[in-house]
């Protein structure tokens, strides 16, 4: 059984904290995680495992962990998936465990272990490829039955931060190696940054009763943190993930800022957790390394757990994880456990693969009488729902089993098969890892970007090692930035012997292993030696294929006490080493990272700007529903009361027709462009001609991309001599801007002419209708309407309700229509005062949605609906405006073949038989009744559609295949509900033919 | 995130910047005598180097002015930035003695 020490530990015991733990209350202390309070209260099974179900315990004291994993808090700030063994207790915290029906008790699930041998890796794929239809009917059942914790299903309450840091040196790691690298670094005046995962700084310091500068470590890891914090320019961040080794030594950290603390005790305002994107001149790694577990049957028992782990939760936290332990190694590191447990009062035996027990650390253990079986193995772990004994062997030399087998009773195994560097953060930076044999694991080569490793994570290495290690990386990484060596020495411990390591990647049992029980090799995603038996078997020989192949290293803890003993083992059976087999590769993140810490205050309202005209708050104020457009919110309709969109569409519309529309269209891009060159570049952006164009005229454009293809349009205006005025959609003027500077730059840089986006500095009011005139006289009286004095497409100046405008008379209505422009901080009064002048004639707002109907019914395009990228002018019936002496961009791809091909799909209008029914836009197109034959050949499709109010029937734009050459033919159009629609190919100008209303 | 030097504005995180493909493409002068395949070559084909890549730069976020940048694609190494205009500075002078085909810079 699991108790707390009386004595000892890092804990707080005047501290009290009480927390829920699968709908038990129970006490634990500050300082405590939830793993280390749990089995202070001799709470051993935790979990079920994802696949078996089989009960799990806690294995590790750290972010290694694949089995206790719970879903942490509630609502909205509930967390999936939290690794108990990092949980700082907090009052009030509460964690249930996952995946286990109806709980970890019993969980009915379980029933998948019986029939275990039928749900090996990849027995999907075997069962489900025969039938899909029992595919269907299993789907939902295993989908339930897999996963681990859930996704929150409220909104998220806490904020999170993201900053930037610069810096000349980022450590990772504050162990004994981060701390020495630290010590090095601050002291020369450099800009340091020591960032650590755990709740506390020191790593296996806070475990250790090693003496480090004549002083315990704890007392060390004090004070030097203490100098640390003293120095001007070192950041100290705990409780912080160096999660991603990015580009050019940009790193990304995740700090956690208050769920180590009593909720509500936190500073206003402090958010729960903060990025730290750090471009550091320098990068030293101390990440340190992970024990490997050992691989037996039955080595996921609760109660079995990593050596390491038993020594930290005696040491750091006072819990004693068992009374009478045996420890399984293979090295010699594992006896520090053995010499905890013994001070701790417990039973201790150790059980040494090794035949030849060597190193200073078995040496002390032998010293204090703890007794040591050499040369033998653990072949087998058993207990009910707990460890209770072990089965013991002689192991071999040459790897064979002696016949003889002990059992030893015990109620906690401390088990280790080596450890392996942290070298996730290395890879990442895109270097290659080496194997190293004598450790039997993967180290760091030749590094890639600026940056070393230093520590028990460069190479094993003992304590006294680890403190010159980071010395020496920090004194290095500190000089590489430009700063002098440092003065003092690295901290000074008595060095150990390490002695030697066995490798044991499977540990060998009487009975074969597809007959054995279970050897664990990743314990979150429930693979097991035999898994990697049965991928080798079946033809999977690099390692790559057999994790995909049995899911090994796949999960939330990305195989962190797995990777390593699975690649032994399929080494071992394709008769290879293990480098041969392949390297690990890393990728961000090294622990799961929040979205709420990615998204940081991108949330909501920020997610992206809001764009709003000047005349914004009176279309509010008129209860307009609003359209994005872009980052723009654009009126869509004024609804009255009563009115749905249909209605207050068929209303704006027929208001325009009949009297007389206000449309707010200060959106539209608005490029100025000034210079003796302006000429030039118009004639080379636009497909037309420009060169003649007079002050004081409008003209349409296009805008191709050099293959020929249609990406924006609008009118231009000359303004003066050398001054002209560019209009483009509202969703392309940064597109538009960003494409003619390019050119402009990169290709004609001795061209003169300049460009200023000016979008936001107008705002234009369109007034449209036959009595738009009338409205304006009104309120404009240096302006001459005449249609002689101010024709269509052309411009003046004047004064609108005593505001200096710039007017233009453009139509995309189709009826007489004028655009006046103000400067935007005048744009409400002048929008008013057009409200008011037409009061007597029925003015009345339309949004975007009348404005769509309102050109369909001219055949007008919108760039964006009607075009893909793929239509070229002569696509769009649009062939007269394309010049036919200038080059521009794009021209030269028009006479492509493909381009000029006769059945493109081309831009016609559609009358349905029924003159009632609105196609759906995107609706396909076809030559005969669909009726379910595939394929079922598509001329193209509908672009636009809608029931139009001056018309009284539905009209269409669309897409079809020779269309311009079929006016008058028959197609179909089939729906989703299975009918099929009878439309003619027309003409897309639908209204006023001959453009008589415009012209007024 | 890279890390790019701007030669108006100096050292700027990539997300500074806007990436504009490969760079020194000149538009072909002639293009009525083109063929359609010479005219695809210029329009579609990029190189696509495992290794120095001669590519352009807008700092879009900064003073939004093109540049020339020769950047490794495996290492992701900035070898060299220099304005349009300009000839290649000594660091990618060797690269285009190489690489060189009627480019402009």
């Amino acid at each position: 059984m699991s108790k707390r020490l009386d004595s000892g530990g890092r804990i707080d015991r005047s501290q009290r904290i009480r927390f829920r733990f699968n709908g038990k209350s129970y006490e634990g202390f500050a300082g405590d995680t939830l793993a280390s309070a749990l089995l202070a209260q001799g709470v051993r099974l935790v979990a079920r495992s994802w696949k078996y179900h089989r009960p799990r315990g806690i294995l590790s004291a750290g972010v290694e962990e694949p089995n206790a994993l719970v879903q942490l808090f509630e609502g909205g700030r509930t967390v999936p998936n939290a690794r108990m063994t990092e949980v700082a207790l907090v009052p009030g915290l509460t964690a249930r465990p996952i995946h286990a029906e109806p709980g970890i008790e019993f969980d009915w699930r379980a029933v998948n272990n019986r029939f275990s041998r039928f749900l090996p890796a990849g027995f999907y794929y075997k069962t489900f490829m025969a039938s899909q239809k029992a595919w269907h009917f299993f789907e939902h059942h295993i989908r339930k039955a897999s996963g681990l914790g859930e996704s929150p299903t409220e909104a998220d309450p806490d904020r999170y931060e993201r900053r930037f840091e610069h810096c000349d040196v980022l450590i990772a790691g504050a162990g004994l190696s981060g701390l020495s690298a630290a010590l090095a670094a601050a002291r020369s005046g450099a800009r340091v940054v020591l960032a650590d995962e755990q709740n506390e700084m020191g790593g296996w310091l806070l475990s250790s009763d090693a003496t480090i500068d004549g002083a315990p470590a704890a007392q060390w890891l004090q004070d030097t943190l203490a100098a640390l914090r003293a120095l001007p320019d070192v950041r100290l961040l705990p409780r912080t993930t160096v999660f991603g080794y990015q580009d050019h030594n940009l790193l990304t950290l995740a700090e956690r800022c208050t769920d180590h603390l009593a909720p509500g005790s936190a500073p206003a305002q402090t958010p729960r957790e903060r990025l730290w994107k750090v471009r550091a001149k320098q990068v030293v790694l101390a990440t340190g390394a992970h024990e490997r577990p050992l691989v037996f049957a039955n080595n996921d028992l609760p109660g079995v757990m990593l050596a390491s782990a038993v020594t930290t939760y005696i040491r750091r936290y006072a819990v004693l994880p068992g009374q009478k332990a045996v420890v399984f190694t293979n090295n010699d590191m594992a006896y520090d456990a053995a010499v905890a447990l013994h001070k701790a009062g417990a039973q201790v035996q150790v059980v040494d693969a090794r035949s030849e027990v060597t190193g200073d650390l078995s040496a002390r253990a032998r010293s204090l009488g703890i007794p040591v079986m050499a040369g033998h193995v653990v072949v087998q772990a058993d207990g009910s729902g707990s460890v209770t004994s072990v089965q013991v062997q002689a192991f071999q030399p040459d790897g064979q089993l002696g016949q003889a087998s002990t059992r030893l009773a015990c109620d906690l195994l401390a088990v280790s098969g080596g450890f392996s560097p942290v070298i996730h953060l290395y890879c990442q930076s895109g270097a290659k890892p080496v194997w190293h044999e004598p450790g039997a694991c993967f180290v760091p080569g030749a590094p890639f970007q600026a940056e070393r490793s230093a520590g028990a994570c460069r190479t094993p290495m003992n304590m006294a090692s680890c403190a010159q290690d980071g010395w020496r990386a920090g004194a290095e990484a500190v000089q590489q930035a430009g700063f002098p060596a440092p003065g003092g020495a690295a901290p000074q411990l008595l060095a150990i012997e390490t002695g030697s390591l066995r490798p044991l990647w499977e540990v060998p049992h009487p009975v074969a292993t597809s007959r054995a029980p279970k050897k664990f090799v990743d314990f979150q995603n429930d693979v097991a030696a035999s898994d990697i038996h049965l991928a080798v078997r079946e033809g999977f020989e690099s390692i790559e294929h057999v994790k995909r192949y049995t899911a090994m290293g796949f999960g939330t803890d990305q195989g962190k006490t797995s990777n390593i003993n699975g690649m032994g083992i399929a080494a071992q059976l394709l008769g290879k080493r293990i480098p041969e087999v392949g390297t690990t590769t890393f990728r961000p993140n090294y622990t799961p990272v929040t979205f709420g810490l990615l998204a940081g205050g991108e949330l909501g309202d920020l997610f992206d700007p809001i764009r709003t005209t000047a005349i914004h708050d009176w279309h509010a104020a008129q209860g307009a529903l609003f359209e994005d457009v872009g980052q723009w919110k654009r009126p869509w309709y004024y609804p009255k009361p009563g009115e749905d969109l249909h209605a207050a569409v068929h209303r704006e519309c027929l208001a325009v027709r009949h009297a007389v529309g206000t449309l707010d269209a200060s959106t539209l891009g608005k490029i100025d462009i000034q210079g003796p060159d302006a000429a030039v570049l118009l004639n080379w952006m636009y497909t037309n001609a420009w060169s003649k164009l007079e002050v004081g005229k409008c003209r349409y454009g296009l805008m191709l991309d050099e293959n020929g293809m249609v990406f924006d349009d609008g009118v231009t205006v000359r303004l003066g001599e050398h001054h002209y005025l560019m209009h483009t959609t509202s969703g392309g003027a940064a597109r538009v801007l960003s494409w003619l500077e390019r050119w402009l730059q990169t290709e004609w840089p001795h061209l003169k002419v300049y460009l200023t986006s000016v979008t936001d500095h107008w705002a234009t009011t369109v007034v449209a209708g036959p009595k738009a005139r009338a409205v304006l006289e009104k309120i404009c009286s240096d302006v001459n309407f005449d249609e002689a004095a101010f024709p269509f497409m052309s411009y003046r100046e004047g004064t609108v309700a005593g505001v200096g405008a710039r007017i233009m008379r453009i139509s995309f209505s189709g009826e007489l229509s004028y655009e006046v422009n103000v400067p935007a901080s005048q744009g409400l009064a002048v929008w008013e005062a057009i409200q008011a002048a037409g009061a007597e004639f029925g003015i009345t707002p339309y949004g975007t949605e009348s404005m769509h109907v309102l050109r369909a019914e001219k055949g007008y395009i919108i760039v964006g609906q009607d075009t893909d990228g793929s239509m070229s002018p002569v696509d769009l019936g649009l062939g007269g405006m394309v010049a036919k002496t200038k080059d521009f961009l794009g021209k030269r791809s028009l006479s492509r073949s493909d381009t000029a091909r006769t059945d493109r799909k081309q831009l016609v209008g559609l009358l349905t038989k029924d003159p009632q029914l609105v196609l759906p836009e995107g609706a396909q197109i076809t030559d005969t009744e669909f009726k379910g034959q595939t394929p079922h050949p598509m001329l193209g499709h509908v672009t636009s559609s809608y029931m139009s109010p001056i018309l009284g029937h539905s009209i269409a734009m669309a897409v079809v295949k020779g269309g311009h050459h079929r006016m008058g033919e028959t197609v179909v159009v089939p729906l989703r509900d299975g009918r099929n629609v009878t439309a003619t190919i027309c003409s897309p100008v639908f209204f006023d033919p001959k453009s008589e209303r415009q012209h007024a | 995130m890279l890390l790019i030097e701007c030669p108006y504005c100096g050292v700027r995180a990539e997300t500074e910047f806007s990436f504009g493909g490969e760079g020194g493409i000149a538009r072909p002068l002639d293009t009525e005598t083109m063929t359609d395949e010479q005219w695809g070559d210029y329009v579609f084909m990029r190189k696509n180097p495992k290794g120095l890549h001669h590519e352009q730069w807008n700092h879009a976020t900064g003073c939004r002015r093109w540049f020339n940048v020769l950047r490794d694609t495996v290492s992701y190494r900035i070898v060299a930035v220099w304005k349009v205009g300009e000839a290649p500075p000594p660091a990618a002078q060797a690269w285009f003695e190489k690489n060189r085909q009627g480019e402009k810079a």
